[in-house]
């Protein structure tokens, strides 16, 4: 395949970024998309040029690092998969694909295409955990038997990957998809509930601070979640929020 | 320097109790004047990390991602082993430490493996009270299953990713501290070497990966959880930034390597499709539980399926030879995974693969999507007799076991699972070897520990599965906060260390030289030349089977590498700003020492063990022709190799293994 590739070069975080176009030649279908930006990158530093920096690390859509925003789709075009499981079979021989950085306030470009995204660290700092010693004396962990249901549910909260793709598709730059996930995880299971009223408060003031905007209800966070990270988390939270603020 | 392993005294049992009962410990009070350094984030950093500071001291933890969320551990797919005995089938600590010594071909040290069978079953108690979403059956109860190598079901998992959530659960338990300000957490540093003074691990120099910077961190103690080394292969199943960089700095500054060139091959991993390909994708190894290994019976049918001129669902059972239920009888597709492995490799060198080259064999989930479905539709009362019916059923079973393994696979294959069967081939996985550690997981470097996957201790020759996440925690959460108290509670009046002591300056100064050279050098290719060419002569020559002419010529051949790769490699841009490729050079640099050590490991240890078959060592006769030969009576021990310069050259210290507990035998799963 050839194809025509238009990337956001920004040196740092300080710096003014521009779009700049490379053509590309070669591309086989079975090659991943961060495969395809190898061989360009091999290109550039063959030429004596910089290679493009993105994030990643596991290539197997596990670790959340890649996190491109392909022709106005974060992580592109296929559906629940993060930009190392998208493959290049997807695209057209000839096609002009344009490659950006996720962009939010609450994500700072580091360079290029890789962003900032210790804010979401800041909120799980905020009242992610549950306080529990970790040094062995705890009960039985069969003592509390849980629901299956609920237990496949807090599990399906649980695979958050914490990627951000949520936020960059949202046209208000919510982080709600990935709050609400967290905060459904522990709602769900009895472990978390002794601190559930203070972790909504606490992670939701620590959301707002970091500059995310508001969920209005768009739903494009969980159409281009890899992990297919459902709506009713952002309500659940909003369930536990309400009751929260309420007890006060 | 003598090797002490610091093994107890006393009944195996009784050992590790004994020796939490004669530790020093440190006041509380005097736990905040001391400082510890976590480097690494995974399942045993991150673990580490949380609970030293839970416990008081003062931590910094440091990481190459931009979040300890995202260390390697995050990939782990199916599960982690503990002798809970919930299903009743017979599970206990000491037959998990059974097959772990067996699983391990009785090259890990009794001692420690006890103690991690002992602590296993804490380690689910802890990750459940922190959150940890284990599957569950219908009665609420944790549900379990089997992994390879054990007759017993005693693998606690979450779906395909429990690695994620163990990892979120460390990351949650970071977090708390981190939140109480007893971790300070540096993210996207780098860790280039130790700092050493007077003896003693008292620091690391890092490169913050975003600006460039150079920087000291001090502490008392130094703890390294970086993880394995797998990605000297290139092609692995390991994470991109995996390397060995860490450990390998710890070496040259004195550090033993232990046992480097024990490597695990998986045998379910998607096979190479072309020269593009980064990296390798695990199928977990639970699928074993349900899948079907085959290849054709016959060399024409696998020629037309190779040609695409059949497809294998065309073949017949008397058409396909389930090659491991028919050689392994006992095991079945559940034997271990050196043995699983190198029958595939076996029987695609015969000519029987099913891919274009030739290096794939079957994994198929016909049959069980079959038994469930049929089974399904008893407990619902519909009719077992309609096929369709059935296999809607039991597709929905599979899937909710194994669904976002089957998602990856057609993600990357762009095959059905449920319909055709999966192509497999074994793949570069876990690295056994690593800094030699005594009992209390200190390395031979006083104040140096090593945890996690980058030491050598509990595996063996042949890991078995689902025991590395259990390692990890049991290092982080359960044994190293105990042991490393015994060191600091001689340093409650120590006071803070300083970072402008010649020593520091020597280590900063000796990390700048290295970044100025491979910045300035006016090479012309890049670094991924050298690393794909360095993988190439690690899998031909040190990989599945090797033998010592191979061996030696690796050693020659890294060497030449080496020097080719000093004066040839190109890193573009500058030092002061985000520079993957030169973050790349600085680890390829270190594999391409690293690999020279491991090939001369592997040529001095003449047996075949685990993962490591020697060609020259093949069981002859008798029920075990064709094996692996183990050859107790010379080679029953961790080599421990001492830097001296050139890896080559490096000196080797044994530590002789005492089975005090166990008879060693022949491996046999026949
Ligand atoms: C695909 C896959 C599936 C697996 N499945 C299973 C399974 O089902 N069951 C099982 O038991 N095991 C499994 N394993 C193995 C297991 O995941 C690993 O052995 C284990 O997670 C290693 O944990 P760790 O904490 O030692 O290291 P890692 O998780 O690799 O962590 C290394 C840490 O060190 C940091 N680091 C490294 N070098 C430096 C440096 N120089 N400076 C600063 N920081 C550094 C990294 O940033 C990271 O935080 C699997 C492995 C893979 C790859
Ligand atoms: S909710 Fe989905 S999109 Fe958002 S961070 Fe988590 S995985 Fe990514
Ligand atoms: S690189 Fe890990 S999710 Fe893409």
């Amino acid at each position: 395949m050839k194809l025509t590739l238009k990337i956001w070069r920004q040196k740092n975080a300080s710096a003014k970024g521009e779009m700049v176009t490379y053509p590309i030649d070669g591309i086989d279908g079975d090659m991943s998309f961060l495969e395809m930006m190898d061989v360009l990158n091999d290109e550039l530093i063959n030429k004596g040029e910089e290679p493009v920096v993105f994030d990643h690390d596991c290539r197997e859509g596990i670790c959340g690092s890649c996190s491109m925003f392909i022709n106005g789709e974060a992580h592109g075009p296929d559906r629940l998969v993060t930009t190392c499981q998208l493959h290049m079979r997807k695209f057209k021989d000839g096609e002009t694909i344009t490659i950006e950085p996720f962009r939010a306030a609450g994500f700072p470009v580091v360079k290029d295409l890789m962003v900032d995204r210790s804010s979401f660290d800041r909120i799980q700092h905020a009242g992610g955990f549950i306080s529990i010693n970790t040094s062995g004396n705890t009960v039985d962990a069969n003592a509390t038997p849980i629901e299956k249901e609920n237990a496949d549910d807090a599990f399906a909260a649980a695979t958050c990957i914490g990627c951000g793709a949520c936020v960059a598709s949202c046209k208000n730059s919510s982080a709600m998809l990935f709050v609400g996930a967290k905060v459904s995880q522990f709602a769900l299971l009895p472990q978390g509930e002794v601190e559930a009223t203070n972790r909504v408060l606490n992670m939701v003031k620590q959301m707002d601070e970091e500059g995310f905007g508001n969920c209005t209800n768009t739903g494009a966070c969980e159409v281009e979640c890899p992990k297919g990270i459902s709506l009713e988390n952002i309500a659940r939270m909003n369930r536990e929020y309400l009751a929260a603020s309420l007890k006060g | 320097m003598a090797l002490d392993s610091k093994i107890p005294q006393g009944p195996l049992a009784d050992k590790w109790t004994n020796h939490k009962n004669e530790i020093n410990l440190v006041n509380p009070a005097n736990k905040r004047l001391i400082d510890v350094i976590v480097v690494g984030t995974g399942l045993a950093g991150g673990s580490a990390a949380a609970t030293l500071a839970e416990l008081g001291y003062n931590v910094k933890a440091f990481c190459f991602q931009d979040s300890p969320r995202r260390a390697h551990s995050i990939a782990a797919q199916g599960g982690i082993n503990a002798a809970k005995n919930y299903q009743g089938d017979g599970d206990s600590t000491y037959r998990l430490f059974y097959d772990t010594v067996k699983g391990g071909d009785y090259r890990s040290r009794e001692a420690n493996v006890y103690r991690l069978a002992e602590v296993s079953a804490n380690i689910i108690d802890q990750c459940v009270a922190q959150g940890v979403p284990f599957a569950r059956d219908y009665g609420g109860l944790l549900d379990n299953r089997s992994f390879g190598g054990v007759l017993v079901s005693r693998t606690f998992y979450a779906k395909g990713q429990t690695g994620q959530q163990l990892l979120l659960g460390a990351y949650s338990a970071m977090n708390r501290q981190i939140g109480r300000g007893k971790i300070k957490m540096y993210n996207r540093h780098e860790m280039l070497d130790v700092v050493k003074v007077n003896g003693k691990a008292r620091g690391i120099i890092t490169r913050n990966l975003v600006t460039g910077e150079i920087e000291r961190h001090s502490a008392h103690a130094v703890v390294l959880g970086t993880g394995g080394y797998g990605n000297v292969f290139y092609l692995s199943t390991n994470a991109m930034g995996s390397n060995v960089t860490a450990a390998w700095k710890a070496h040259k500054r004195g550090a033993y390597f232990a046992n480097p060139c024990y490597t695990q091959i998986h045998p379910t991993c998607i096979p190479v499709s072309g020269d593009h390909q980064s990296k390798l994708t695990l199928m977990s190894e639970s699928l074993r539980n349900d899948g079907r290994i085959w290849v054709p019976a016959k060399k024409e049918d696998a020629i037309a399926i190779r040609e695409g001129r059949k497809k294998p669902t065309e073949l017949t059972e008397e058409e396909r030879d389930y090659y491991l239920e028919r050689r392994y009888p006992a095991f079945g597709n559940l034997v271990p995974r050196d043995v699983a492995s190198r029958a595939a490799k076996e029987r695609c060198d015969a000519g029987f693969g099913v891919n274009k080259t030739g290096e794939a064999v079957y994994l198929d989930f016909a049959s069980a999507i079959e038994r469930y479905g049929k089974e399904e539709a008893y407990v619902k009362g519909l009719n077992a007799d309609d096929k369709a019916l059935v296999t809607e059923l039991g597709a929905a079973v599979v899937k909710n076991k194994y669904g976002n393994l089957f998602q990856m696979y057609e993600k990357i294959v762009d095959q059905n699972p449920y319909k055709t069967p999966m192509m497999i081939y074994p793949a570069v996985h876990y690295t056994m070897g690593g800094l030699w550690v005594d009992y209390n997981l200190q390395t031979n470097v006083e104040g140096l520990y090593a945890i996690g996957e980058a030491n050598f201790s509990d595996h063996g020759a042949n890991r078995l599965g689902a025991s590395a996440l259990m390692q990890g925690l049991a290092d982080g959460y359960f044994v190293l906060p105990y042991t490393i108290g015994d060191y600091l509670s001689h340093d409650i009046r120590t006071g803070p260390i300083p970072t402008d002591s010649p020593e520091f300056e020597e280590a900063e100064q000796n990390v700048r030289k290295q970044v100025d050279a491979l910045i300035n050098n006016n090479g012309t290719k890049a670094v991924d030349y050298f690393h794909k060419k360095l993988g190439k002569i690690m899998w031909n020559k040190c990989g599945m089977s090797r033998n010592a002419t191979d061996l030696r010529s690796a050693i020659d051949e890294i060497s030449a590498l080496r020097d080719e790769f000093y004066k040839e490699v190109r890193v573009p841009g500058t030092q002061n700003e985000f520079n993957e490729e030169l973050a790349k050079a600085l680890r390829v640099a270190d594999f391409l020492e690293l690999g020279e050590l491991f090939a001369k490991d592997a040529l001095t240890r003449n047996e075949s063990a685990g993962g490591h078959f020697r060609e020259e060592s093949v069981e002859e006769g008798g029920a075990q022709a064709g094996e692996a030969k183990r050859d107790d009576e010379n080679f029953t021990f961790v080599s421990a190799w001492e830097y001296t310069g050139v890896p080559k050259d490096a000196i080797l210290h044994k530590e002789q293994l005492e089975f005090e507990n166990i008879e060693l035998k022949q491996r046999s799963y026949k």
